[in-house]
């Protein structure tokens, strides 16, 4: 029995290997966590900035080319899979796009999972936006509020509570799907696990390492929302039943 | 004061309203009462163009409501509507929804605001729930802040859209009684209800819609309730079905 | 600047190298979808048994399937099925095809966590009343499952089953990571063979956009016709 732990114990030992350019395997691995973690950040700043941006645009009525343009946004960045986006930002766009070709492979990966998940944030903002009672928009119009304010006063501030569940997971996807970004050599999480997987032979446990990594970012992201979810939870209010007043 | 010239509209093919013709004169109360389906939460939410007409012309005050050019968050600022279910803004609390629009639209200073909206709150009894948020009061107390909303703007009329029809039946009077209040002060009024109580003690003019949205009676309270037998048929079938109880 | 040059794309060599990668794709996606119904179907009820190490078996299940991404769980399938396995195929071709065999298993299982879902919260969705009426006519859990309660759960779930397909069949392209032939991987083979990586990436992207919207338009339709009949 203890010979078996001793074993497990010794498995792990790799880590403390240095890869021969003065960083261990642990370092490494660490470093990788801070890639995976930067690229889901900045991916989702992108996603949430565009996501609203096109979502609202979609609900403006009598705007038909901007709903149009909208509408399509969505529709191309939703049916192209990411690993595909990914490809296209760093082998087509930095080729055909003047200027591109400078732009460094982390900010196209994110560029890349941003546009690509702001069509799905787009769509809860869409939903959450349609989802309230008509009488609110009227009330906004009512006191003189213009479309704008009517948006920023009160459309928007209800629609984020609304759509705060929906969010979360789209939070966590994005930490998931930044594993896409291994195909482009973005030193993130997956990336790690293959080289030291074939550097190491150590398989399992590497893959342990990286797949505990994600479902503890996942988790954090989770508790991380719930957090705001109950920092903007408003007194008396549940938005989901309002309709039936 | 108000004045409806031949005002049509149609959904699709569907006329809801047809040729209607109203003036209101300034510290008249107008009640509007008929069937459901008759138009008239439609014909009042012309008068601020929270429904757009296609036919006619609606004047608040000189300015013309269905000019393309006109101002319309402006004009809307200056009537004061108080709609059936409620819709305060669920995510503010009670003082912000009465200040939102006055510094928003009207451009009035913050403290400037909150001592117009909390003299509205206390005329309408309910200065200790300043700090409460919607979800957390009864129906006839959120319909009391929304009146108060709406006068905390200084609208020269208040518009009324079937204002006790969302209520419990014990609320009801809470709200009326504030309406009353308000008629006896000489305030503007035009109410969409079928609260005949309210009708005969408050209102100078009725004027009652049939359904295709036609405009069938428009005459002075005594005239409508003293001589039953002169009304039109469809107006008598109406009165009896709701003042049989 | 690049010029496009799309000549390349002749009938020979798309039918060379894109597609047996296109029959694999959808072939992944066609099996994927129909072994994740039938096994998250079963977790679904195990979800839902009230027989708590079935319950707590399912819900750690789905629960690890959902919290890992796709490529860490494709890595971890093509790590751990033993090379045995594959010689179970005849005449090698277990070892010849072992990332395509090893994407439609881990396909299969991935998927079914997030089908079960979807049954499950089909099957939440009935009234309870249907449960009841087919106790009250006699029926047995298993009879009440087959004849009552997953009719009307699936019926109510197709559109949201095919909206899984679409992402499903989006995901395919992740067999990149174990390098199983699909279609993207024809693409790629083909770009690097001719020098035109941009022209494949991006007819790539035109393929998938054209198939998936395609099916995301069937949704809608689907949507509306249901919306009709209840």
């Amino acid at each position: 029995m203890m010979a078996y732990w001793q074993n497990v114990w010794d498995r792990w030992q790799f880590l403390w290997d240095d890869r021969g350019d003065g960083v261990t395997y642990f370092q490494w691995m660490l470093s990788a966590w801070g890639y995976t973690v930067a690229v889901a950040a900045a991916s989702l700043v992108i996603a949430l900035v565009f996501g609203i941006l096109i979502g609202t645009l979609r609900t403006l009525s009598g705007h038909r080319i901007i709903s149009a343009f909208a509408a399509g946004w969505v529709e191309l960045f939703r049916n192209i899979p990411i690993l595909v986006q990914l490809f296209i930002w760093f082998f087509v766009i930095s080729e055909l796009v003047p200027g591109m070709r400078s732009v460094p492979g982390f900010v196209l990966a994110c560029c890349a999972l941003g546009f690509f998940t702001s069509a799905r944030i787009a769509e809860q903002i869409r939903a959450g936006i349609q989802a309230l009672p008509t009488g609110q928009r009227n009330a906004a119009y009512a006191v003189g509020f213009t479309q704008f304010q009517t948006y920023r006063y009160v459309i928007l501030p209800q629609t984020f509570r609304i759509i705060i569940p929906p969010l979360t997971s789209e939070a966590m996807n994005i930490v998931k799907n930044s594993s896409v970004a291994f195909a482009v050599s973005i030193p993130e999480l997956i990336s790690f696990a293959m080289q030291t997987q074939e550097e190491t032979s150590r398989g399992v446990e590497v893959y342990l390492a990286a797949t505990v990594l994600y479902a503890v970012t996942a988790l954090v992201v989770n508790r991380v929302m719930a957090f705001m979810e109950r920092r903007m939870r408003i007194p008396g209010l549940t938005l989901q039943t309002q309709g039936a007043h | 004061m108000i004045e409806m010239k031949s005002v049509s509209k149609w959904y699709g093919t569907t006329q809801v309203l047809n040729d209607c013709s109203v003036k209101i004169n300034k510290g008249e109360v107008v009640v509007v009462c008929g069937p459901s389906g008759s138009g008239k939460s439609t014909l009042i939410k012309t008068i601020n163009a929270l429904e757009p007409i296609q036919k006619g012309e609606i004047w608040i005050d000189g300015v013309a409501v269905h000019d393309k050019a006109t101002d319309l968050p402006k004009l809307r600022s200056r009537v004061g509507m108080v709609f059936q279910h409620f819709e305060l803004f669920p995510h503010l609390s009670v003082t912000d929804n009465l200040i939102i629009a006055q510094v928003k639209v009207l451009g009035r200073r913050r403290d400037e605001a909150k001592k117009r909206g909390l003299q509205m709150l206390e005329r309408v009894g309910l200065i200790d729930h300043q700090h409460k948020f919607p979800g957390q009061l009864s129906g006839g107390q959120q319909q009391r802040v929304a009146i108060a909303r709406a006068l905390s703007m200084d609208p020269i009329i208040m518009l009324f859209d079937e204002p006790t029809s969302a209520l419990d039946p014990e609320m009801v009077g809470e709200v009326l009684d504030v309406m009353v209040g308000l008629a006896s002060e000489g305030m503007t009024m035009m109410v969409v209800t079928h609260e005949m109580g309210f009708a005969r003690k408050v209102s100078n003019r009725v004027i009652f819609m049939d359904v295709g949205g036609r405009i069938l009676e428009d005459t002075t309270k005594d005239e409508f309730f003293g001589k039953i037998e002169d009304r039109q048929p469809r107006t008598r079938e109406f009165l009896n079905k709701i003042l049989q109880y | 600047m690049a010029t496009l040059d799309f000549s390349f794309y002749t009938w020979a060599n798309i039918s060379n190298y894109l597609l047996s990668g296109l029959y694999f794709s959808v072939a992944l996606t066609i099996a994927a979808t129909v072994g994740g119904i039938a096994l998250g179907t079963i977790i679904a009820l195990m979800r839902l048994s009230n027989i708590k190490p079935l319950e707590y078996i399912a819900t750690w299940y789905v629960n690890v399937f959902r919290s890992v991404p796709l490529v860490m769980v494709i890595l971890w399938f093509f790590l751990l099925v033993p090379s045995g396995f594959y010689d179970l195929f005849p005449g090698g071709s277990g070892q010849k095809y072992r990332a395509e065999i090893c994407a439609l298993i881990t396909f299969v299982v991935f998927e079914a966590a997030f089908f079960s879902e979807i049954v499950r919260a089909g099957i939440q969705s009935l009234p309870r009343g249907q449960t009841n009426a087919g106790q009250a006519l006699g029926m047995t859990y298993a009879q009440n499952m087959r004849y009552i309660i997953l009719p009307q759960a699936i019926r109510n779930m197709l559109p949201v089953f095919l909206t899984q397909t679409i992402v499903l069949f989006q995901d395919t392209s992740l067999v990149y990571a174990i390098g199983a032939y699909d279609i993207l991987k024809g693409f790629e083979i083909m770009g690097n063979t001719f020098g035109r990586r941009i022209e494949t990436y991006l007819l790539a992207a035109v393929v998938y956009f054209i198939i998936s919207f395609f099916l995301s338009m069937l949704v809608k339709k689907l949507n509306q016709k249901i919306r009709i009949v209840r």
